[in-house]
């Protein structure tokens, strides 16, 4: 397919959903539901730089420290376990029972031990999202070839180098499974934190404009976050088609070998 | 010099043991290319293993220059039957055979004119930015021969190297083998369940007997050093020792089933 076709494809359906939701609002007197241009005049005027920079930006940034932290966690402790048996054996149990817990009760208890600042933020991002990433990164670890460990092994690649030449690389496909899952459920959780307690952030700000009535301003928001969340989701891809280049053309290559 | 003596391996497995190799002694001289022939799962894989410090044997030990094998043994490289799976796909071909250096502290110019040089022994000058699996297989197994000639190995083992390729490229890469061994001076070990191959090969074949093995037969193949697919294969005296070969290894498998 051309670049052009595939365009098209992928725009075809948010335009249909566009021009419904605006034909079908177009005179809705519902209080709740008002037309789509009055929310569009709304965007707008509500999402203005300075309001950007005052609720947006806070948000993101929490949204990266607590993704990062997660990530490098993540990835560091599901390499030792992984690695070692003996500790996979003892940790699996209760990092199964961690992750089935679903992270947004834990914002009022880590309320009360972080506060409700920033850091509050952060931990139930971390806490939220560090499993997915754990997970997948032990489960990667252990998948890594016998062949491919044999031969580092046999020549004698050992200590930082099997690690980061061998035993990342090879798991790297399925740690950047556990990455994109992960992002999606920090953007979930940093809105979810923002709604409990916060004084400024994209989820207060929805919240705000609920309480006081801004209809409108409200569903402005969401738009916002649907649009923030498909940019971050967008920016995955890249990054990993880039990483990731390798499996693909292996993998490309393996279905024509067939 | 290689010397493997009273070799014996048991694998063990809950309260079940498969006793794979039973008694074995051997030597291989230095500068010496000896090819291992057995029947199919006679246990040539696991007395590789044992050699190349990948596996602890039950009993008897292994010797490198009158040092005990214990761990991968330095100045050994081994090719492995699974080039696919061998060569790492997520590294150029290029950073493949230049990594076991790195791990040996090669010097960086050192190590740039390693790679060239045994890229081009192995005629894949040119193909240093690409992936193995951009390669066909025969070409995957030259760069996996290409690292173990970069690495300078005093012994060199390959475990069925060629099982996996056709029928032309095998015999381009026999030749390959014998051109290398004769000018690098190294000892080879090859193994291979190919009678065939390992006569047109070897200096000395060593013939194993089914599992539990032991050494049925030795021979010392008394071809002209210069050999090449179309003579030395109509060569009477090939034919004669080929057939020395198959009748001890037929022997081997009667043996076995009584």
């Amino acid at each position: 397919m051309t670049v052009a076709r595939r365009l098209l494809f992928a725009a075809a359906l948010p335009v249909v959903l566009f021009v419904g939701w605006w034909v079908l609002s177009a005179d809705s007197e519902s209080f709740y539901s008002p037309p789509l241009s009055e929310i569009l005049t709304a965007f707008g005027n509500t999402w203005t730089l300075a309001a950007i920079k005052a609720e947006v930006v806070p948000s993101l940034l929490r949204l990266f420290a607590g993704y990062l932290l997660a990530s490098i966690a993540g990835v560091g402790l599901g390499l030792a376990i992984g690695l070692n048996r003996r500790l996979r054996a003892t940790l699996e149990p209760v990092l199964e029972f961690f992750r089935a817990i679903p992270p947004p009760v834990l914002v009022p208890v880590i309320m009360l031990f972080a506060g409700i600042g920033d850091g509050m933020k952060v931990i139930v991002i971390v806490f939220g999202c560090v499993w997915p990433i754990l997970l997948n990164t032990v489960e990667g670890v252990r998948a890594v070839d016998s062949v491919v460990l044999e031969t580092a092994r046999s020549y004698r690649v050992t200590g930082t180098a099997r690690l980061t030449k061998v035993i990342l690389p090879s798991a790297g496909p399925q740690i950047v499974t556990g990455l994109r899952q992960a992002l999606s459920i920090a953007i979930i959780l940093m809105v979810i934190s923002e709604m409990f307690a916060a004084s400024n952030g994209l989820g207060f700000t929805i919240v705000q404009f609920q309480r006081s009535f801004a209809i409108p301003e409200m569903w402005s928001g969401i738009i916002l976050l649907g649009l923030l969340g498909f940019a971050l989701s967008l920016l995955f891809r890249l990054a990993e088609k880039r990483v990731l280049r390798w499996y693909e053309g292996l993998r490309e290559a393996q279905r024509r070998a067939g | 010099m290689l010397e493997v003596k009273g070799l014996k391996k048991v694998y063990r497995s809950g309260s079940r043991e498969v006793e794979a190799l039973r008694d074995l002694t051997f030597t291989v001289d230095n500068g010496d290319l000896v090819c291992l022939v057995g029947p199919s799962g006679c246990g040539k894989t696991t007395l590789l293993r044992c050699i190349s410090g990948l596996l602890e044997p039950t009993s008897g030990d292994v010797k490198v220059n009158g040092k005990a094998v214990a761990g991968p043994p330095p100045g050994m490289a081994v090719v492995f039957q699974e080039y696919g799976r061998s060569l790492f796909p997520w590294m150029s071909v290029r950073d493949n055979v230049e990594l076991p250096l790195k791990q040996k502290k090669v010097s960086k110019p050192r190590r740039a004119e390693l790679v060239e040089e045994a890229l081009d022994a192995v005629g894949l000058t040119g193909t240093e930015t690409a992936y193995p699996w951009q390669l066909s297989g025969g070409m995957q197994q030259r760069v996996a021969i290409a690292r173990a000639v970069a690495y300078e190995p005093e012994t060199l083992l390959m475990d069925e190297p060629f099982a996996a390729v056709d029928a032309q490229t095998r015999a381009d890469l026999e030749d390959l083998v014998r051109k290398l061994w004769q000018r690098l001076k190294v000892t080879v070990l090859f193994v291979t369940h190919d009678i065939d191959e390992a006569v047109y090969l070897g200096r000395r074949v060593v013939m194993l007997s089914s599992s539990p093995t032991v050494v049925q037969d030795e021979l010392v193949i008394d071809l002209p050093a210069e050999r090449d697919q179309l003579h030395t294969r109509a060569d009477p005296r090939f034919i004669e020792l080929r057939t020395r070969v198959y009748e001890q290894i037929q022997l081997a498998k009667k043996a076995a089933a009584k």
